[in-house]
């Protein structure tokens, strides 16, 4: 006996794993034969190669390591014997992947087995390429496989067939060499071989469109013909499925004439016989038949247009779609959505049951339900499908939920007739889901609601009362407490009521009632019990006569062990105790924020903010860079666990680099960081400026005054020049240059204006266009959003950005900064980076 | 069709959707963006994993084409069969599917294959029997 052998054949090692009572035991057994096996292989034993192989599959199924067994693959495949190669091969796919380096080793065995004078040897060789091989494998190996298509024996040239639809997929460009024995395979009559033959044709005709033109020319007729014969032939017990004759090749003709058809008129004429014989005559009792009827309607629904066979096709879909098997229906909503394109009306019809559908008990009939009713939904229908789907959200089940509140909240935001309507569905949805609901919707419907100040009255109103009801559901809570933090008084005066509201009380009391709830609820969020606090303050200042209790409240975070609501509440607190002469001005109503620059944010032409944070900030780049001071208090201020820098253009994104550098600067601008931020965020979709608060002076609070401060001196900023300095081409490349022009404040010679301005010398335009640049600890660096970010071609027109550089070491360091430029050129991402040290002396 | 490399993490949590799936519901699945079609035979699971464009009700066809294969091989063939001699179901399976698609829609010719490699492994064995045996006489 061979001592390098466990001993075990392999039923026994397989009967003694599964006779293992726990996990430990099998990883002992497992283990020792593992153990053997590197044993084996160590001593390049032979004899049991073949066996420990097939041990080593088994114990690679049952999920352990096993890649030391991997060079044992190629030795079997380089013995000679038919049953080594075969097992040999099997390991080889079992164990390998594409990605490994070592199945490169493997194309020399496989060229030589391809010409194997032994066909079944040709057979394994096919067989292991057609499953893994890998670009340069196919590349090597593409000539070998062509030849085979030709081979005498019908078993390999199917295998050939299959494996060449591989190497095309993995190397498009060998696609023609095989157009021309693919098209000869297509006039076969074997069936293995015109099954893989019409499937290499049709792989082709996706990946060419040589392929596509020579097939639909010189192979449509035949194909119609070949079909024909089929549908009509007799009964053949060798591939006779529910009486039916070869029902996949029916199914794979049918999936080609389809993609021939597509788009050609005379291609379409040639096989809509043939179509009307197989939708009419083929039976459909059993799933072999349902699945060619299945096949047809979709040729049908593609190719160009016949309107009797379109009523046929519409038939055949509205008799699945009220059949009883679940497999049959799935199968309808399927084609449902392809006949939406088609023929909308004809899907219209069928709403009702689609709705039903969607209430199915099916998980999966549920989910292709509501993508068909998402299709369906158009101006008209917007209503009545919506109020279905909300309805059946409040019954639906978890897993569900997810979906159908995403679906609900597109559909609404997509259609929705009035504004009213919107905020009406949108309460409703959060109430039922707000837990489901994504931060980019409810944050859509705080800039909706501030945009329709007639409403804000009903708005907060029918907050409060949701609340009362659903304080569960986290989002509908953080909206609701903004909402009362910004129209409280609208709550408690009953502004705005409308004709369709019952009237309700609620005293100063009441709304601050609910914000303490909230604030102290067990599973309020830090994001919620943030806002909180800011809703406190503005009431604060909206009911003075609540302002010692709100103060009260506030004040019991003042040792919050979370920093971000520590930090709140002191300088709340600080307000609302010290500067009553600011804080009205502080919590003045908010702004419109401004629609269209955020849906065209979300509609990611402008790059959202890449926060780390899990919620996102609305955060609008390239907003108009006129700042005003009216809204400094962080109202949306989301980035609570970020320490983000204070100077942003507009963006989350320049915080990697700049945050590293600033965050480490001591005093100015480092206290009310994350108030900053929030700031740039929200005043970077200010549109309103109001001028009284640039009057406010500054006092001895280092926070807040430090805001006022970096914004009341932007206005003059651009009038008052400094010395001149000579303007530099900071960076130049073949793309791109980027010119700064210099200007000091009067009295201020620490700190220099930069006017940045990018020029695209290339012939493409430039879209996404970010700039980002980070300065030593000696500089403080703060960016003005750029004035655009898509950058038009061959220098027609230029972006421009104003950079504000201070220098600590003014007069002994001159600037140095590191830049990086991010674009989209030719939809392709492109990133430069450098260094700028042309600065001019005495900056 | 997709190959049935997906990973084993992914397949063992789809063989968890799959496993509590309700026995009346229909025979496919979407799940994080794949698509899976299975089918129940007594205690075991057949799955499948595909493209979008592919026909699930031919899908299905296919497994029980693979099936019965099996059932012809091993005659009435059951779990245990499979778990024993998991290799040859793999033989058989790369007889019925090469790259993801069909190679021949005759359940005969399939089995011919099989039975003609089988031979070839029995002609072997036999000929390294007779050798030892050969070997063995002579050392006595």
């Amino acid at each position: 006996m061979n001592p390098f052998s466990s001993g075990t054949r392999l039923r026994d090692m397989i009967r003694a794993i599964r006779a293992c009572k726990t996990a430990a035991e099998e990883r002992g057994v497992v283990r020792k034969e593992c153990a053997a096996i590197r044993a084996a292989i160590n001593e390049n034993d032979h004899d049991y190669r073949h066996r420990n192989l097939a041990k080593l599959m088994f114990i690679h199924m049952l999920g352990y390591p096993t890649h030391f067994g991997q060079m044992e693959c190629l030795k079997l495949i380089a013995s000679a014997g038919f049953p080594e190669k075969r097992i040999g091969y099997l390991g080889l796919m079992l164990l390998l992947d594409e990605r490994q380096e070592v199945l490169m080793l493997v194309t020399n065995s496989l060229k030589q087995d391809l010409n194997h004078t032994n066909q079944y040897i040709v057979g394994l060789a096919l067989c292991a390429l057609g499953n893994i091989c890998s670009a340069e494998m196919a590349r090597d190996l593409a000539p070998e496989v062509e030849r085979l298509l030709q081979f005498r024996d019908p078993n390999i040239r199917k295998k050939a067939a299959l494996c060449s639809i591989r190497i095309i997929k993995k190397v498009p460009e060998l696609a023609e060499n095989f157009i021309n024995p693919a098209a000869a395979l297509l006039k076969e009559k074997h069936h293995g071989v015109l099954i893989t033959g019409v499937q290499l044709c049709t792989d082709l005709c996706k990946i060419s469109e040589e392929a596509l033109e020579y097939f639909r020319l010189k192979c449509t007729e035949g194909l119609v013909k070949t079909l024909k014969d089929l549908v009509n032939s007799p009964y053949a017990p060798e591939y006779d499925i529910a009486g039916i004759t070869d029902p996949f090749l029916h199914i794979r003709l049918l999936k080609l004439l389809r993609v021939l058809g597509q788009g050609d008129e005379d291609a379409s004429e040639c096989m809509n016989d043939i179509l009307a014989q197989v939708a009419t005559k083929t039976e459909s009792n059993k799933n072999a038949g349902n699945a060619i009827l299945y096949e047809c309607v979709a040729t049908i629904m593609s190719i160009e247009d016949n309107g009797g066979l379109r009523v046929l096709a519409i038939n055949i879909l509205g008799r699945f779609l009220s059949n009883r098997d679940n497999n049959i229906r799935y199968v309808a909503l399927n084609m449902l959505m392809r006949a939406i394109t088609v023929d909308a009306q004809a899907v219209q019809r069928h709403r009702a049951t689609i709705l039903e559908c969607v209430k199915d008990l099916d998980a999966s009939i549920r989910k292709r339900a509501l993508e068909l009713v998402y299709v369906l939904v158009n101006e008209t229908n917007v209503k009545p499908l919506t109020k279905e789907l909300i309805d059946y959200l409040e019954v639906s089940d978890e897993d569900f939920k997810g979906d159908l509140t995403a679906k609900i909240c597109s559909l609404v935001k997509k259609f929705s007739p009035e504004k009213i309507w919107y905020i009406d569905q949108m309460l409703k949805v959060l109430s039922e889901a707000g837990n489901f609901v994504k931060d980019e919707v409810w944050h859509a419907v705080i800039v909706v609601i501030t945009n329709s100040p007639d409403l804000h009255g009903y708005t907060v109103r029918a907050l409060y009362r949701a609340i009362q009801t659903s304080a569960d559901q986290e989002s509908l809570v953080r909206v609701a407490v903004w909402c009362i933090g910004e129209y409280g008084d609208m709550l408690v005066n009953n502004i705005g009521m409308l004709d369709v509201e019952d009237p309700i009380t609620v005293t100063e009391s009441d709304a601050v009632d609910i914000i303490e709830i909230a604030l102290k609820h067990h599973t309020s969020d830090l994001t919620t019990k943030a806002m909180a606090l800011i809703a406190l303050l503005k009431l604060s200042s909206r009911f003075p006569s609540c302002s010692e209790r709100i103060k009260e409240i506030v004040a019991q975070y003042k040792g919050s062990l979370v920093l971000e609501l520590q930090q709140r509440s002191i300088e709340m607190n600080s307000i609302i105790s010290k500067h009553q002469n600011i804080r009205s001005t502080l919590v003045e109503r908010m702004p419109t924020l401004d629609l269209l620059q955020w849906e065209e944010q979300q509609s990611g032409s402008i790059p959202t903010t890449t926060s780390t944070s899990a919620h996102a900030s609305i955060n609008i780049p390239n907003g108009v860079a006129k700042p005003s001071s009216a809204p400094l208090v962080d109202l949306l201020d989301l980035n609570s666990d970020d320490v983000p820098a204070p100077s942003s253009s507009g963006g989350d994104f320049l915080h990697d680099l700049l945050d590293v550098d600033l965050s480490k600067q001591s005093g100015v601008n480092h206290s009310p960081n994350n108030g900053t931020n929030a700031l740039m965020d929200l005043l970077s979709i200010d549109v309103l400026s109001s001028p009284s608060s640039n009057s406010v002076q500054p006092t001895s609070s280092a926070g807040a005054i430090d805001l006022l401060d970096s914004f009341a001196t932007n206005s003059p900023i651009q009038e008052n020049n400094g010395p001149a300095y000579p303007s530099v081409v900071a960076f130049e490349s073949s793309n791109l240059r980027i010119g700064f022009n210099f200007s000091k404040l009067p009295g201020n010679p620490q700190t220099t204006i930069i006017k940045a301005t990018f020029t695209n010398l290339s012939p493409s335009v430039y879209t996404d266009f970010i700039f980002q640049a980070a300065v030593p600890k000696f500089l403080q660096l703060h960016l003005e959003p750029a004035s655009g970010n898509t950058l038009p071609a061959s220098g027609n027109e230029s972006i421009t950005q104003t950079l504000r550089v201070t220098n600590s070491q003014h007069g002994k360091k001159s600037l140095v900064m590191r830049i990086r430029i991010a674009y989209k050129m030719n939809n392709k991402d492109v990133l430069e980076e450098g260094q700028i040290n042309n600065f001019p002396q005495g900056l | 069709m997709l190959a049935s490399f997906c990973g084993k993490k992914v397949m063992r949590e789809l063989s968890g959707v799959i496993l509590n799936r309700g026995s009346k519901l229909c025979n496919f699945i979407e799940w994080r963006g794949l698509k899976v079609v299975y089918k129940r035979y007594a205690s075991l699971y057949f799955y499948m994993c595909i493209d979008q464009e592919d026909n699930e009700l031919e899908v299905l066809e296919i497994i029980h084409q693979y099936v019965e294969i099996l059932d012809r091989y091993f005659g009435s063939v059951c779990e245990l069969d499979l778990i024993f001699n998991f290799h040859k179901a793999y033989f058989i399976l790369d007889e019925l599917l090469l790259a993801g698609e069909l190679q021949d829609s005759s359940k005969r010719a399939v089995g011919h294959m099989i039975a003609i490699h089988d031979r070839f492994v029995e002609a072997v064995k036999e000929e390294a029997n007779s050798i030892s045996n050969l070997i063995a006489q002579v050392n006595m």
